[in-house]
């Protein structure tokens, strides 16, 4: 889609958050690029949700922002709650870190997924169950055709995150969220799930934030690779040389971290 | 006080749990398996998304309905439970679920939550002396002491499975089945709590099933490994042994999918084939359409788990 240069779909720049009379985000930089997959790493509670949180407009009530979040140059700061939830879901879309924020309990999954795609996509009923099942299959759910009349308690929890991820991947968004999408998968799962983002970011464009703590994954597939801590990030560079030649304290005591870390 | 030390904490017996829909077969997500933790050891669970880890995790905390089987801890069978209060000596079972977001009440403080288990230990006579405060326990795992006057909604995913934790570790369990545990912390934070839970089965002699699907930290912290697949125990072994010498196909294929932090950019390798539902599972070996070693008979043969610890007809005698 693009050829190289670097036209930013999304830009973040000094985001700040305060609630509830903390200092939640320090000002935050991170920019994203068609086609192309940035990872997000940092310390537990170190305000990676809330960066993404921000991005959609979801903050907790009380919350106040500062800086700028450009969407192709609009910024969505300044949006009204109205205009947000046009954006939210068609242009940009969030697979939360918590499956079960994005899965409404009383809902069969066919019925999230196929109102989602009648109303954004305004397709008829028989094209969006058609395209949910393509969806469910894309995200190796079993029998994808019955599953939809299944509630989310019916599957488990590593199902319920992707069927979360199908959902978010409905409208064909310009930009996508991922809170660790991967987390409640067993690897090879998670590779089918990475390897089915990656895909999309290189024939349809998708940009993607990849909020992860697993470095093993981040390797695999960002491009880019941005970490953060207390609130701001501390470190941002191209995935080989944040993994191999990392220039922060803080970085480095991630990667040391790693349980049995194969050294370059 | 001092039981044999030769019995299993926690034996589970040609456990099968089904889950019942209108109109369809019934889906047997755990279909029989064999399973023991013993006083003091760590044993590791892994295996697919929607395997039936979980349900087995439930049923061995007496939450969902045995349809055939059994499931004894210290020497008691486990019930299902429909009375509200669960039996006395059952409380010495703790699970942190999968969820920390469901399992934490959202309308009271995180410090009161880890009260109440603190409070289930000496409701069981576990001495004053040896309980701790909530305050003590937040630090243990990782968050500052004045979480405790702070509501669950307040924090982020990881410290939200560490309140779990402190919450479980606050009732002094003997047996603690701990489902995806530490799985949204980052790796440091992941190492301390790990160890935590280690230090707490080797210490005080409890058990702990710990429920991963991140196989450094179970390599890190389990003495014995099982891998599940589509409801069945397909290997089980020390760890160490699993991992140098994995046998089962699965297992295999499990390890080889680990990605690497080496920057390189290598996407790991699927597994061929579709995910097997449960509800409709293949015949014979349940890995058989996916198994990249599947010769002739694999495809009626259900093969059982012999005693070097792995179901497949490549080991059969
Ligand atoms: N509703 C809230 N009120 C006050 N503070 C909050 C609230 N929600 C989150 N926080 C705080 O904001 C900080 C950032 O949280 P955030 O969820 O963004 O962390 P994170 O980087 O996603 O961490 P994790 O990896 O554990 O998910 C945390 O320190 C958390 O305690
Ligand atoms: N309440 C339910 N009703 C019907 N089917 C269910 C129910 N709960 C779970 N299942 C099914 O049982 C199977 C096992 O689910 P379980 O939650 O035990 O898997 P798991 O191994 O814990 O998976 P994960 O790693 O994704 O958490 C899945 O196929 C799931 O769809
Ligand atoms: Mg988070
Ligand atoms: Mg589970």
């Amino acid at each position: 889609m693009t050829d190289g240069d670097t036209v930013d779909v999304l830009r973040i720049s000094g985001l700040t958050l305060d609630l509830g009379g903390a200092r939640i985000l320090g000002g935050v930089d991170l920019a994203l690029q068609p086609g192309r997959i940035h990872g997000l790493a940092g310390e537990s509670g170190s305000g990676k949700t809330m960066t993404g949180l921000a991005t959609l407009g979801l903050l907790p009530p009380g919350a106040r922002t500062g800086g700028r979040i450009e969407l192709e140059g609009t910024d969505l700061l300044t949006l009204t709650p109205r205009q947000l939830a046009v954006l939210r879901g068609r242009s940009v879309s969030m697979v939360f870190q918590d499956p079960s924020t994005s899965l409404h309990p009383m809902l069969s999954i066919g019925h999230q997924l196929t109102d989602h795609l009648r109303h954004h996509l305004k397709l008829n009923r028989k094209a969006a169950k058609e395209r949910a099942v393509d969806l469910l299959t894309q995200v190796r759910i079993p029998n994808p055709r019955e599953a939809l009349g299944r509630y989310p308690h019916q599957f488990s929890g590593g199902m319920r995150q992707r069927i979360a991820i199908a959902i978010a991947l409905a409208c064909e968004p310009k930009v996508l969220i991922a809170d660790e999408p991967t987390t409640a998968l067993d690897v090879t799962v998670q590779a089918g799930v990475l390897r089915l983002l990656r895909g999309l970011c290189d024939d349809l464009g998708l940009a993607v934030l990849l909020v992860t703590h697993d470095l093993g994954v981040m390797s695999a597939i960002a491009d880019e690779v941005s970490v953060m801590r207390h609130g701001l990030v501390v470190e941002t560079g191209p995935r080989g040389r944040v993994l191999t030649e990392p220039q922060h304290e803080y970085t480095r005591q991630l990667l040391d971290a790693l349980p049995g870390r194969s050294t370059v | 006080m001092t039981p044999d030390p030769t019995a299993p904490l926690l034996s589970v017996d040609d456990l099968v749990v089904q889950y019942h829909r209108p109109g369809a077969p019934p889906t047997r997500a755990v279909a029989g398996v064999s399973l023991q933790v013993r006083a003091g050891e760590v044993v590791g669970l892994v295996g697919e998304s929607g395997c039936g880890k979980s349900t087995l995790a439930r049923a061995v905390c007496g939450l969902t309905a045995l349809a055939e089987g059994r499931i004894t801890y210290d020497g008691t069978p486990v019930r299902p439970l429909r009375v509200r209060r669960r039996e006395l000596a059952l409380t010495g079972i703790q699970m942190v679920f999968q969820d920390p977001y469901g399992s934490l009440n959202p309308r009271r403080r995180v410090g009161s939550q880890i009260a109440d288990g603190i409070r289930t230990a000496a409701g069981r006579g576990e001495s004053a002396a040896e309980l701790t405060t909530p305050e003590d326990l937040l630090t243990r795992v990782g968050l500052p002491a004045s979480a405790a006057e702070r509501y669950p909604q307040e924090f982020s995913g990881g410290q939200r499975q560490r309140i779990a934790i402190a919450r479980a570790l606050g009732a002094r369990p003997r047996l603690l089945v701990g489902d995806e545990p530490i799985s949204a912390l980052d790796a440091s934070a992941q190492l301390q709590v790990a160890t935590l839970m280690r230090s707490l089965a080797v210490e005080s002699g409890a058990g702990l099933l710990f429920i991963s699907h991140d196989l450094s930290v179970v390599r890190l912290i389990a003495d014995r490994i099982a891998v599940m697949y589509l409801g069945r125990i397909v290997e089980t072994g020390p760890t160490a042994e699993v991992w140098a010498d994995p046998r089962h196909p699965y297992t295999r294929a499990l390890l080889a999918a680990v990605p690497k932090p080496d920057g390189a950019g290598v996407l790991p390798a699927e597994l061929p084939g579709d995910v097997p539902d449960p509800a409709d599972p293949p015949s014979g070996c349940r890995f058989h359409p996916r198994c990249p070693q599947a010769f002739d008979g694999c495809d009626r043969e259900e093969p059982q788990l012999i005693a070097g610890g792995v179901a497949c007809r490549l080991y059969a005698a």
